[in-house]
């Protein structure tokens, strides 16, 4: 029927229309013209003061019917730590979790493959699974060891051979620029050489921040090889302590025609002679930019651990380089508790290849109010972020020694927090 | 490294422990390789300072208290199936074993075992009773300095009062059940086991 709804329609439509009109009329006059123009007529805060008007008085309301009921309101505070015997479960998981699997002991190991590299060292369940895979190693073990060894070998030697030549050489000549010229290309052919002895195939990214003078590098450490692979692309200066036999040799030859920081076992305690020395090799802008590794210890390449604050005091711009060792082809992790240096340059030298990569860095400088540390920190997560590591800040010293006892009682005191602070809960 | 991991585990060995404590064949052979790992000696054993080798563990608070509960009364070094049969406390309960055999002894990982690892953590001098020394002692070993001597021992007197039912001042292991039978003990002493 269409003539019965239709007034109830139009009166209907019409009430509706009215009061969208005096809505929105509301809306602009009261809330959007002010906001437009900037003025306030105080109709929030007034709204604001009647609620905890009204707050107050319902609280009021209820702690009077309950003093009345003579119930409690609030649990009562109490003024004690507040202990659970189910507390010890905590600690023992997390205990037993650490025994299971830790984040820093298998970093002091050589990483576990998914695949196999024909290789027994890297194999944890070597079986004889087949005769083609046996055959197959076999082999690998006749090429290895039978062609490639030896040809490394050679080259090796030659290669060190020609270093202790003609840097000795070259220390006689008299003209000072051209013996750094001339010691420089020496160097670095003779690095050359010695990174075809280990069939290093190294990728190198970013060499557009190379820089020449006046600088510490930083890079992550896993093998004495670092340095063959990184001053194959540069010429640096070299720090550490001085060596007997071979090393000593070859430490001394590379003295006599670039500068490069020895220390004595003793000097080595002594910090501030320590940073005496790096500072003055900074300072002098002719000298070559000093290499430094400042984990202190071979990590197994799988994460970067704390570095030492010590080359970060210095206070000179630091240009960090990401190091990253392909693991299919070798492991190049030196675990200087199994293996003493020969042992471990002959299974680097019956590996298939060592092949890496080397990011360099844009170079970081210490910002206001960072102090070395905080610094040390930041070089450290950016180079762990390129190479793709696990950035970690536990002490590669801990290869070796205990963990410090202040990392217990921090965790005491955080168990102290909870006790005490239970009672807020309540 | 290399093929020692393996074929030191025989078959055979592996099947007791899987038996004994309801770990799988791959579970073990990884527990192995961390067993070998931690053991610096090479002679199939851990002692104490392998254990305290682990940086995560040498700050824990309870640190001590949980290697000492690897190693039986008196014995200083423990085996692979020491190792395991511990470290079978912690494995989480699958809901197809509770209707699995009522008839067989109770599993390592059971309720009341794991309740039973707690238990001897608390007792230092495995007399089966938790005193108010003991109590005192494994706190202070929590809290460190943090806490002063008398307020550590109203905590633990209120804690005997709250637990003890035969008024000898010690927590029996069943007075010890009782405190703690709403709490999740299945859930907060399991970890995950990686297959």
């Amino acid at each position: 029927m269409a003539w019965f709804t239709f007034p109830a329609d139009n009166l209907l439509c019409r009430c509706l229309g009215i009061s969208i009109t005096v809505w929105f009329t509301l809306l602009f006059v009261f809330i959007i013209m002010p906001a437009v123009l900037g003025v306030s007529f105080g109709i929030r805060s007034f709204y604001m003061r009647t609620l905890l008007k009204i707050f107050e008085w319902a609280t009021l309301r209820m702690e009077l019917g309950a003093k009345e009921k003579n119930q409690e309101l609030y649990k009562p505070l109490r003024s004690e730590p507040e202990f659970e015997m189910a507390d010890i479960f905590y600690f023992c998981r997390r205990g037993v979790e650490s025994i299971v699997d830790d984040e820093v002991t298998k970093r002091f190991s050589a990483q576990e493959l998914k695949s196999w590299n024909l290789l027994t060292r890297s194999n944890y369940n070597f079986r004889h699974i087949s005769l083609r895979l046996t055959v197959l190693w076999g082999l690998g073990i006749l090429i290895r060891y039978g062609v490639l060894l030896p040809l490394r070998v050679t080259l090796a030697v030659t290669g060190i051979c020609l270093l202790l030549v003609l840097t000795t050489l070259v220390a006689f000549l008299p003209n000072a620029e051209l013996r750094s010229y001339l010691s420089e290309k020496v160097h670095l052919m003779c690095y050359r050489i010695c990174v075809r002895a280990l069939t290093a195939i190294i990728t190198y990214h970013n060499r557009y921040m190379i820089f020449s003078n006046g600088g510490i590098c930083v890079a992550n450490h896993t093998t004495p090889i670092d340095v063959i692979i990184l001053a194959n692309d540069g010429c640096y200066s070299l720090v550490g302590q001085v060596h007997g036999g071979l090393m000593g040799m070859v430490q001394r030859a590379m003295v006599k025609s670039s500068s490069h920081i020895w220390f004595e076992r003793s000097e080595v305690k002594d910090r501030h002679l320590v940073a005496k020395r790096l500072g003055d090799h900074v300072a002098d802008k002719t000298k070559q930019p000093i290499l430094v590794f400042p984990e202190g210890t071979c990590i197994n390449n799988t994460s970067v651990m704390m570095f030492k604050k010590g080359s970060f005091e210095i206070g000179c711009t630091v240009y960090p380089v990401a190091i990253k060792y392909d693991p299919r082809f070798g492991d190049a992790f030196w675990n200087s508790s199994k293996f003493g240096m020969v042992s471990y340059l002959l299974r680097m030298m019956s590996s298939w290849a060592i092949v890496c990569s080397v990011w360099y860095l844009p170079p970081m400088n210490r910002e206001e109010g960072e102090d070395a540390v905080q610094f040390a920190n930041r070089v450290k997560a950016a180079i762990a972020a390129q190479g793709g590591l696990v950035d970690l800040i536990w002490d590669g010293g801990l290869k070796r020694a205990k963990v410090k006892d202040v990392f217990k009682e921090e965790q005491q005191k955080l168990y102290s927090k909870v006790l005490v602070g239970r009672l807020s809960v309540h | 490294m290399g093929s020692r991991a393996s074929t030191l585990l025989r078959e055979e060995e592996i099947e007791e422990i899987k038996k004994e404590t309801g770990f799988s064949h791959s579970q073990i052979t990884r527990l192995y390789s961390r067993f070998t790992s931690l053991d610096k000696g090479e002679n199939g054993t851990l002692s104490r300072e392998d254990f305290q080798r682990i940086p995560e563990l040498a700050i824990n608070p309870l640190g001590d208290r949980i290697i000492n509960a690897f190693f039986p009364e008196g014995e200083d070094q423990v085996n692979f199936r020491g190792f395991m049969r511990t470290l079978a406390h912690f494995r989480p309960i699958e809901d197809n074993e509770k209707s699995k055999n009522p008839t067989a002894s109770e599993p390592l990982n059971s309720r009341t075992n794991k309740l039973l690892f707690a238990f001897r953590l608390y007792d230092l001098d495995r007399d089966d009773k938790i005193s108010r020394d003991e109590l005192l002692q494994v706190l202070r070993m929590m809290v460190g300095v943090n806490i002063s001597d008398e307020q550590l021992g109203s905590i633990a007197d209120r804690t005997i009062q709250e637990a003890d039912t035969n008024g000898d001042n010690s927590i029996s292991f069943n007075e010890f059940i009782k405190v703690l039978e709403k709490v999740d003990v299945e859930q907060k002493m399991s970890i995950r086991f990686l297959h």
